[in-house]
């Protein structure tokens, strides 16, 4: 049984001063490490600077300040690092796109041999550096059970070198290589990879996934992973106003729309089973979520697809199903 | 103490005394041997406190290489042929980080087609990743290396490969005077890291350089490999005061000092070039052996001075620069250029192909009997009869100069012949 | 030059002072094996000795050759033995495989895995002295498994003293603990009795 979470007392700004100080998010607090900070060169609405921002802020606060963070190539790494500028303030690592998982398994073996094991490891990368180039390495993560946080920032595509398919990219969507000319309606169906529950197939200490439409619960799960050790792994979505084709001042509310029209499930699981799910609270068709991103405008100009955008509502049923999202809540 | 032991076993040995923080060890042909030794003396203890990561291939044990160095603790692995492919995108990343990793690379044929056996195309094709590349001649000078290779990756923050001739070298069993720890302590300091992820001193490495500071970084790191030059023979010197033995420095030599026909190579062969040598020299052949210990940095300086009273140079090619020549010989020759010395560039011992005495004598006498050419890459071992027949099956409408050269299994390089005396 | 000299000359003018084997058989015989004890015997006792594999594949019931030198000074050549002063051969069924009785030395010695003669082997036209050893059987009777190795080298021992028996014992016992080390040692005793006897015991054949 899933409990409800409710934050909102009054407004929905991510402080709430109405809140018990112990249930504000990190973001609220004037303490919080700000490990990546302003002046980095993200696009205006990007999810992925966000995400880090939140999801480091939250585990620098859980670890006390002993963590430090691998990287992999990617829209992160660039637009944080111009050399001879970093926007980090917490130690920082990139090497390569594919081993951001090996890289950091390294770093704890490191710290566990010279008994610095107080001190945590983050490994951050894209869908891209997640699902396919890095895969490997991060099955060996997993399977060895090395103590790395990884989280992913899932913008469902190879955005920095100009938006092309990733394993993550969802069907139907319009990128760089997969465009609907001649017959073809975007990013194939049939394809593609879900890697939260290829971790679960690993049975790791911890999977979930979150959102940047959901600051709290996306800080309670990085708390959540950093109580515990060995392998862990966290993938949040992340809109990208460019690739995606929405609004800047869209990125959380679409976010929102991907969770609540159960494309993108969110959930928790520990050693391979499902241990909670967060409740779809207003069931959207997932017309509502795709209308505002213009990677799927093909299925709605001229006569439209209606066919595809039926099969991707049978998607998302089934995800809602299959993960239980509509269950009544035991209070 | 001396004692019989394979050189693999002794290879484990000596980089456990060492004491690596993390080995991360993913197995390949010929090396298997070295990170099986490893897990057990890792697991005894024998390695200090030491982290033995299983990875899932090469490129994850090079990129845990790199994450483990950067967190301030000293890394090892071993590869050989594909492996080492595997990791090429980790290895000028490793270099340019300038992250003080050793890694030895049992030295192993690259396919295709695929072949386990030994000759050098493995690390030469690698040569230009920014590391430091030493060869080892013998199992003692492999395990003697392996100390000295530590001491000089943290001394310059370049990483260094050890190269080992695979099977050769790492399944002989022999006598080999394992450095016992004191000797180690003696040569390696512990790890003083120059950079180092730590929450108390934030720092950023890896950051994205663009064009306009990009050359200088490059530069730097080339100016570190350079100062290897100096390095190597410092720390060889360091090595020799404590344990007596000279196995280090830039390069060896045998019987060199007043030879005119010197045959220059690198790893094991140069063991039997040296009982050829004695050989040759007891019917009066005025011959002797260089051997390349660091190829890279190239040490040209040493070299020029070591060949400058030779008149003719046999260089043994044990890797290919297909479709330009020689690698080893090309360095060679563009080091001793402007002077008398003919450079004779042979290739041998591919893909494990021995190099036996009987070739190596045999050649010398071609070469003082002038029927070994200095501007083609001569193959003196090569099957003429079965070449030359499958260039005659595919090859149509062929080149008679292609087919001729195969018929004297020789190929042709752009090196200019010598102008003939009119 | 900052080079290292070693130009201690180690010439051997001619004089064959080395002593080289050559094993051949099959994976899983312990063919390696039986190279490497041979030349732990001989480092034990002083000299300088080298063991070196030749691989394929690694896979049982493959060829596998082995190579054994023993010499009063260093060595420093690691290509193969190419004129052995003794050749054994594990496996008998390796005998028709081209190469396995290449270029022994005149005066050597091939000994051989096998209950049969020399003769029915079809060895009498080697100039070099043959010997057929039982090892196998004495091997399952001792050891209760087919490792035709240890007695072979006992036969070695016996019929070329390159290295004592006592040697090779040791170099057994060190290499295979416990009882596994004692059984071993007593087959390499067997082996080198056996070739100690007249022509009743073992059956060789002379060369002519």
């Amino acid at each position: 049984m899933t409990d409800l979470k409710l934050y909102q007392v009054g407004t929905f700004a991510a402080g709430n001063r109405l809140l018990d100080p112990a249930q504000r998010t990190e973001q609220s607090s004037g303490e919080r490490s700000n490990s990546i900070t302003s002046g980095h060169r993200a696009c205006r609405g990007c999810g992925e600077a966000l995400g880090a921002r939140v999801v480091l802020d939250a585990a620098m606060h859980a670890t006390g300040g002993r963590m430090v963070t691998v990287n992999a190539t990617g829209c992160l790494e660039v637009f944080s690092t111009p050399y001879p500028e970093s926007a980090w303030r917490v130690p920082w690592l990139h090497s390569l796109f594919g081993n951001a998982a090996a890289v950091a398994s390294g770093v704890a073996a490191t710290l566990r041999a010279q008994g610095r094991d107080d001190v945590r490891v983050v490994a951050q990368a894209g869908d891209g550096g997640t699902v396919d180039i890095g895969l490997g390495c991060l099955s060996g993560m997993f399977e060895r059970n090395d103590d790395v946080l990884f989280v992913c920032y899932d913008n469902q595509g190879y955005m920095n070198t100009g938006v092309q398919r990733s394993g993550a990219t969802p069907a139907a969507a319009n990128t760089a290589n997969t465009r609907p000319v001649g017959t073809r309606v975007g990013n194939a169906f049939g394809t593609g990879k879900s890697l939260p529950v290829i971790a679960m197939a690993h049975e790791i200490p911890y999977v979930a996934t979150a959102t940047v439409a959901d600051l709290h619960d996306l800080e309670a799960k990085v708390t959540r992973a950093m109580s515990m050790h060995g392998a862990r792994y966290l993938h949040v979505l992340v809109p990208c106003p460019v690739g995606w084709g929405t609004t800047s001042a869209d990125t959380i509310r679409v976010a929102r729309l991907a969770t609540e029209s159960g494309l993108f499930p969110v959930f928790e699981a520990e050693d391979g089973e499902v241990t909670g799910v967060r409740p779809i609270r207003r069931q959207v068709p997932v017309e509502d979520y795709l209308r505002l991103q213009t990677r799927f405008a093909h299925l709605f100009s001229g006569e439209g697809r209606p066919d595809v955008v039926a099969r991707l509502q049978r998607q998302a049923d089934r995800s809602i199903a299959h993960f239980g999202l509509l269950e009544e809540a035991a209070r | 103490m001396r004692r019989q032991v394979e050189g693999s076993r002794a290879i484990a040995e000596t980089v456990a005394r060492c004491g690596p923080d993390v080995v991360a060890a993913y197995p390949i042909s010929p090396q298997t041997h070295i990170v099986e030794a490893l897990s057990d003396l890792v697991e005894l203890g024998m390695a200090g406190r030491c982290e033995y990561l299983m990875v899932e291939s090469e490129f994850g044990a090079m990129s845990a290489c790199i994450g483990a160095s950067a967190a301030g603790g000293r890394a090892y692995t071993a590869t050989a042929s594909q492996g080492l492919l595997f990791m090429a995108e980790a290895l000028p990343n490793a270099s340019g980080l300038q992250l003080p990793i050793v890694m030895t690379v049992a030295n192993r044929a690259l396919g295709a087609p695929i072949n386990i056996w030994n000759d050098h195309s493995d690390a030469m094709s690698q040569r230009d990743a920014g590391w430091i590349q030493l060869f080892a001649e013998s199992n003692q000078a492999a395990v003697d290396l392996h100390v000295q290779a530590f001491a000089l990756a943290e001394q310059l923050s370049v990483p260094v490969m050890v190269c080992v001739d695979g099977f050769v070298l790492t399944h002989a069993m022999e006598a080999i005077d394992v450095p016992e720890q004191e000797l180690v302590d003696a040569v390696l300091p512990p790890l003083q890291p120059a950079q180092c992820l730590d929450p108390a001193a934030p720092i950023t490495i890896g950051a994205m350089v663009g064009p306009e500071a990009f050359t200088e970084v490059k530069f730097l790191e080339a100016h570190r490999q350079l100062r290897a030059l100096d390095a190597v023979q410092e720390v060889a010197d360091r090595f020799h005061a404590a344990s007596g033995r000279d196995s280090g420095g830039l390069t060896s030599s045998y019987r060199l000092e007043d030879a005119d026909v010197v045959v220059v190579a690198l790893g094991s062969v140069l063991g039997t070039a040296a009982d050829v040598v004695d050989e040759l020299r007891d019917e009066g052949v005025p011959a002797g052996t260089l051997g390349i210990t660091c190829f890279r940095p190239w040490p040209f300086d040493e070299v020029r001075e070591a060949l400058a009273g030779a008149s003719q140079v046999i260089v043994l090619n044990r890797a290919l620069a297909v479709g330009s020549g020689s690698i080893l010989g090309q360095d060679v020759r563009l080091t001793v250029s402007g002077g008398p010395t003919t450079v004779h560039d042979v290739v041998v011992g591919l893909g494990g192909r021995p190099v036996t005495r009987h070739m190596l004598r045999r050649l010398i006498e071609d070469v003082r009997a002038g029927r070994i050419s200095d501007h083609a890459l001569t193959f003196p071992d090569l099957d003429v009869e079965t070449v030359s027949k499958e260039l005659a099956r595919t090859v149509d409408g062929a080149d008679g100069a292609a087919l001729a050269g195969a018929v004297l299994g020789q190929l042709a390089t752009p090196w200019p012949a010598e102008e003939e005396e009119t | 030059m900052s080079g290292r000299c070693r130009d201690e000359v180690t010439s051997r003018a001619g004089r064959a002072v080395m002593f080289q084997t050559r094993f051949h058989g099959r994976g899983g015989q312990g063919v390696v094996t039986a190279a490497e004890l041979l030349s732990v015997a001989a480092f034990d006792q002083g000299k300088h000795s080298q063991a070196l594999p030749s691989f394929g594949s690694e896979r049982t019931g493959a060829p596998v050759v082995a190579y054994c030198r023993i010499d009063d000074r260093p060595i420093r050549s690691h290509d193969p033995v190419t004129s052995p002063e003794a050749v054994v051969v594990q496996d008998p069924t390796m005998l028709h495989i081209p190469g396995v009785l290449d270029d022994i030395a005149i005066d050597g010695v091939v000994l051989v895995n096998s209950t049969r003669t020399p003769s029915e082997l079809g060895l009498d036209h080697l100039a070099a002295r043959v010997v057929t050893v039982p090892a196998t059987d004495l091997a399952r009777e001792r050891l209760g498994r087919p490792l035709p190795n240890t007695c072979l080298l006992g036969a070695l021992a016996g019929l070329t003293g390159v290295v004592d028996l006592a040697a090779l014992q040791r170099a057994m016992r060190d290499r295979f603990a416990g009882a596994a080390g004692d059984l071993n040692a007593q087959l390499a005793a067997d082996g080198f009795d056996l070739v100690q006897e007249g022509p009743e015991g073992v059956r060789h054949a002379q060369a002519g």
